[in-house]
């Protein structure tokens, strides 16, 4: 099989990985969402150990993959180009924190919710993708940030 | 049916065991990626990726997502069913949408490349990202459910 082959087939596989990781952990409904970001209701900190075990887990193993030098399967690491902390940012992520808090969607459990049929992904899932063309046409110098 | 009836929260419970076995796995997805392909697991990386890029680049992000519903349809098949939230507005889910697309292109990222892949590696641009968004988050959801008088 081609490198290309192989690389395709292990993010179909790290996607199925990632699918069943959010359903498990009940990040696929809104309300367990919105209960983890409303800290004066009755708390639900669920996302807290979602997030935490994913970080921890991710750091220890991130470390032993950059020793390799490189990824199995390619020539080298596509890392985000290093950058300042800018008004982008700030300004994006806290657009991004509006939109979370109001539906208890981020892009991952929203489109990974098309998976059972909800029908509010139908609505969330176009809503985020015009929302991120249109920040690419009116910025097409952001372009170059992804590699 | 009026707002504050509909934005009325079904309560869950604190699920400790699911959501850090979940976590792990997510830690595992994102391991993976960077390991065989060299590769940040971000969903937003990948919807912003699939707008601007040429087609020879667009088949991994494209597969990730697939892979993503797959994995989300096969735990409903053969898991525990997601009960789905009644009656919000669909006018909401839009402008939340809206805004978490067009926030998340922004800063180039949202809670899996930020938030998972940049904490763990030690990236204090995605520290602050996630600082961000999870601090607005906090406070929208706080703003939406007791200050509006929406929830009880």
């Amino acid at each position: 099989m081609s490198k290309t082959t192989l690389r395709n087939l292990a993010a179909l596989g790290s996607g199925v990985v990632f699918g069943l990781g959010l359903s498990l952990a009940q990040m696929t409904n809104p309300d367990k969402v919105l209960n983890f970001l409303d800290i004066s209701g009755r708390w639900d900190p669920s996302l807290l150990l979602v997030l935490g075990g994913a970080v921890v887990l991710s750091a220890l193993a991130f470390r032993l993959v950059f020793k390799r030098g490189a990824p199995l399967w390619d020539s080298l690491f596509h890392m985000p180009l290093p950058k300042a902390i800018d008004r982008p940012l700030i300004v994006g992520s806290a657009l991004f924190g509006i939109g979370w808090g109001l539906s208890g969607y981020c892009p991952g459990p929203a489109i990974a919710s098309l998976g059972f049929g909800n029908p509010e992904a139908l609505w969330v899932v176009p809503s985020i993708i015009a929302g991120a063309a249109l920040q690419r046409w009116t910025h097409f110098r952001q372009t170059a940030d992804i590699d | 049916m009026s707002l504050s009836d509909t934005l009325l929260h079904c309560m869950t419970e604190f699920t400790p065991f699911n959501a850090l076995i979940g976590g792990l796995l997510i830690g595992s997805s994102a391991t993976l990626l960077l390991w065989l392909n060299g590769r940040i697991a971000g969903v937003t990386g990948m919807i912003t990726g699939l707008l601007v890029k040429p087609a020879p680049e667009q088949a991994w992000r494209l597969l990730f997502l697939l892979g993503l519903v797959a994995g989300t349809a096969a735990y409903s098949l053969w898991g525990a069913a997601t009960p789905l939230r009644q009656g919000f507005p669909v006018w909401l889910l839009v402008v939340a949408g809206l805004l978490t697309g067009y926030g998340t292109a922004q800063a180039n990222g949202c809670t899996s490349g930020h938030g998972v892949c940049g904490l763990a590696r030690l990236s204090l641009r995605s520290l602050v990202a996630t600082g961000t968004f999870l601090g607005v988050a906090v406070l929208t959801t706080f703003v939406v459910r007791h200050l509006a008088g929406l929830a009880p």
